[in-house]
């Protein structure tokens, strides 16, 4: 039914807790995201998370808005996104979710862009700027193509919009770690727990806990009582410093704290 | 069927709420809160007091007999919300939503600017009631206002330039948004424009329809009757709608005149509804200029203030439906009106407000005598003398 579902419960039914690894597409250029990618599969990513470069990006911190600027300089089209993701599931086992603020799908047509999605091989979408109440058109062509859909839930949320996330989401939740954007953090929030507990207690099956996981200490707590963790700004900057070579290493130690599930 | 009874979300296809889930619940509280202070005659008894002994109003109408005759048809009347406390409209929408803050138990102010009008006026409420104030405004703004930003570091607000993307407008409301989606316990975002998600286009316009309120009151009791006309600058729209909203059901024109930089058959403009297309910007379907895969294109003007890329869901109704027409302005165009102004009547108006002044004087030539044009005299031009100065040559003795 949802390929990223079937990931997760096979993880958790061995005992372990999925790692979502995010990185934009196209930067540092198209080439080198591919690798990149790969790499992060190879890793020890269960899912990625392949975002959008948009040049207003609200829920972001400066790590990914300078990545996806840079890709945006570099003459990043939309369509770039499904050619990469062609090329990485030609590569890889592995499903891909892609990260998208709105307009973007609005501009290529909602319907074009998922079956181009379909085509390609990707997943479903991430959408950070379109909440269930105004997601009437991609709810309908996501079922019908059957693509995954995950909305967010955040701290702030009432049971009421928590609810509504849970049953408008197929993959998982995505549930916000904290009262923020996005970028590596010291200390996660103990908010993160509280949510995923109201999520459980409103139906949700699978829930990822995203937004400031920077270490696999960070991955080891959530995977306590998430069924995943999602980085981000930790690998953007592991891949401008240390290339795709760099991100095989960090998705190896990251993946080393999704063990702690207990089934 | 009344047009001016649209409460949001939506205005026709436009409008909605496109933003993290982060910040629904303050959305929601945000909503209820105005709703309620709309029919507490306290609230509003307050804010008619601050509008009373505070910010100076009502505002005036100035006839502009001098300017009018330059193009020799119908009348020109200016409604002065360049005399309002601050210098601009922007006090109007600012003073309602800080009391609506101060309801919600919020501490802390934060705002985006581009020419510095909201800021200022958002520094000074701030001020005035006591909270803390954090304006986010682009680094070439911040340049371009130099003045601005000291006024609000006096009243005590930090001002953060914003160094990434186009560094104007459009990249201080992003970081607004940052802001608020990261402390929204005890901040609220005084958003200074009709744009962004449900319910600031409606509560914006709402606390600046007093501008159009008024001037058609005064215009019945002075002159007996309705402007043929009513004109105002656009960029995010709100001075524009505060205008207009009086006047929708009315048999009178409604015209917006966007920032058309140096034309919009350049690269170089401001004129979302003439050359955008339908679209998401900070929270809310509407026109955005944007290339193909939907980036937003960095718009340019010589007015801060209308040098952005989207506009209110409310004018992007206004333009589909034909109630309102909405034009270009060059930066030549307007620059020339600024002046026009100042030499006719001796009143200095702020640049976006010059682009209005340029529309009407275009459109009395098309007029008789008989016709009466009201201009929404949004701000005054104090804040812009450097980019003036610098524009005419009057720096260093030159002219």
């Amino acid at each position: 039914m949802s390929r990223v579902t079937d990931v997760i419960r096979a993880a958790n039914a061995s005992g372990r807790g999925v790692l979502v690894g995010y990185l934009p597409a196209g930067f540092p250029t198209v080439d080198e995201c591919i690798e990149a990618l790969v790499a992060l599969a190879e890793g020890g990513a269960d899912i990625i998370e392949l975002g959008i470069p948009y040049s207003d990006p609200v829920m972001d911190g400066l790590v990914i808005q300078r990545a996806t600027n840079t890709a945006l300089e570099s003459g990043f089209r939309v369509r770039d996104v499904f050619s990469i993701i062609s090329a990485v599931t030609a590569r890889v086992d592995v499903p891909i979710l892609v990260m998208t603020y709105w307009n973007p799908v609005v501009q290529y047509g909602v319907e074009r862009f998922a079956r181009d999605l379909v085509d390609a091989g990707g997943v479903g979408l991430i959408t950070p700027d379109l909440i269930p109440d105004e997601a009437a058109e991609w709810i309908r062509v996501s079922d019908a193509l059957k693509l995954d859909r995950v909305f967010l839930a955040a701290p702030s949320s009432t049971d009421t919009r928590l609810r509504s996330a849970v049953e408008n989401s197929r993959g998982f939740v995505y549930a916000v770690s904290t009262m923020g954007i996005t970028g590596t953090r010291e200390d996660l929030d103990s908010a993160a727990r509280d949510l995923v507990a109201r999520l459980r207690a409103v139906g949700a099956e699978t829930v990822c806990v995203g937004v400031g996981i920077s270490s696999a200490e960070h991955v080891r707590s959530v995977c306590d009582y998430a069924d995943g963790a999602i980085v981000g700004s930790l690998l953007v900057t592991t891949l401008e410093n240390d290339g795709p070579a760099g991100v095989r290493s960090i998705a190896a130690e990251l993946s080393s704290g999704v063990s702690s599930v207990t089934p | 069927m009344s047009l001016r009874t649209e409460s949001g979300p939506y205005f026709g296809e436009f409008g909605g709420r496109f933003v993290p889930e982060s910040l629904i619940k303050a959305l929601d509280e945000l909503d209820a809160a105005y709703l309620a202070a709309k029919d507490d005659p306290i609230f509003q008894a307050e804010l008619a007091e601050l509008h009373r002994s505070y910010t100076g109003r009502p505002s005036i109408l100035t006839e502009a007999t001098r300017f009018a005759s330059l193009a020799g048809g119908a009348r020109i009347i200016l409604k002065r919300e360049d005399l309002n406390h601050t210098g601009s409209h922007k006090i109007n929408n600012v003073l309602g939503q800080a009391l609506i803050a101060k309801r919600l138990g919020k501490t802390r102010l934060i705002a985006e600017t581009g020419a510095g009008q909201h800021g200022v006026a958002t520094a000074t409420a701030a001020a005035l009631f006591g909270m803390e104030c954090v304006v986010y405004m682009g680094e070439v703004d911040t340049e371009r206002q130099a003045l601005n930003v000291a006024r609000m570091n006096l009243l005590g607000a930090t001002v953060v330039p914003v160094t990434h993307g186009s560094r104007t407008l459009k990249d201080a409301i992003n970081e607004a948004m940052r802001d608020w989606v990261t402390n929204v316990d005890n901040t609220h975002y005084l958003l200074g424009t009709v744009a962004g998600p449900h319910p600031f286009p409606v509560m914006v316009r709402d606390f600046h329809s007093i501008i159009g309120n008024e001037a058609r009151e005064q215009l019945l009791a002075t002159e007996g009757r309705l402007p043929t006309a009513v004109v105002a600058c656009v960029g995010g729209g709100s001075n524009a709608i505060g205008i207009f909203h009086a006047f929708l059901d009315d048999d009178v024109r409604l015209i917006g005149y966007e920032a058309a930089g140096d034309g919009i058959d350049t690269p170089r403009h401001a004129a979302t509804l003439e050359r955008g297309r339908p679209g998401v910007l900070h929270g809310a379907k509407t026109y955005v200029l944007q290339n193909e895969d939907g980036q937003t294109i960095e718009s340019h003007s010589i007015s801060a203030g209308l040098d952005y890329p989207g506009v209110g869901p409310e004018h992007a109704w206004l333009r589909d439906s034909g109630r309102a027409e909405y034009l270009g302005i060059t930066d030549a165009e307007a620059m020339t009106g600024l002046l026009q102004l100042s030499r006719t009547e001796g009143i200095i108006p702020a640049i976006e407000t010059a682009h209005a002044l340029a529309g009407a004087l275009q459109l009395a030539q098309t007029m008789s005598p008989d016709d009466i044009i009201l201009i929404n005299l949004s701000g005054r031009g104090d804040k812009d003398m450097e980019t003036a100065a610098r524009y005419f040559g009057f720096l260093q003795g030159n002219r």
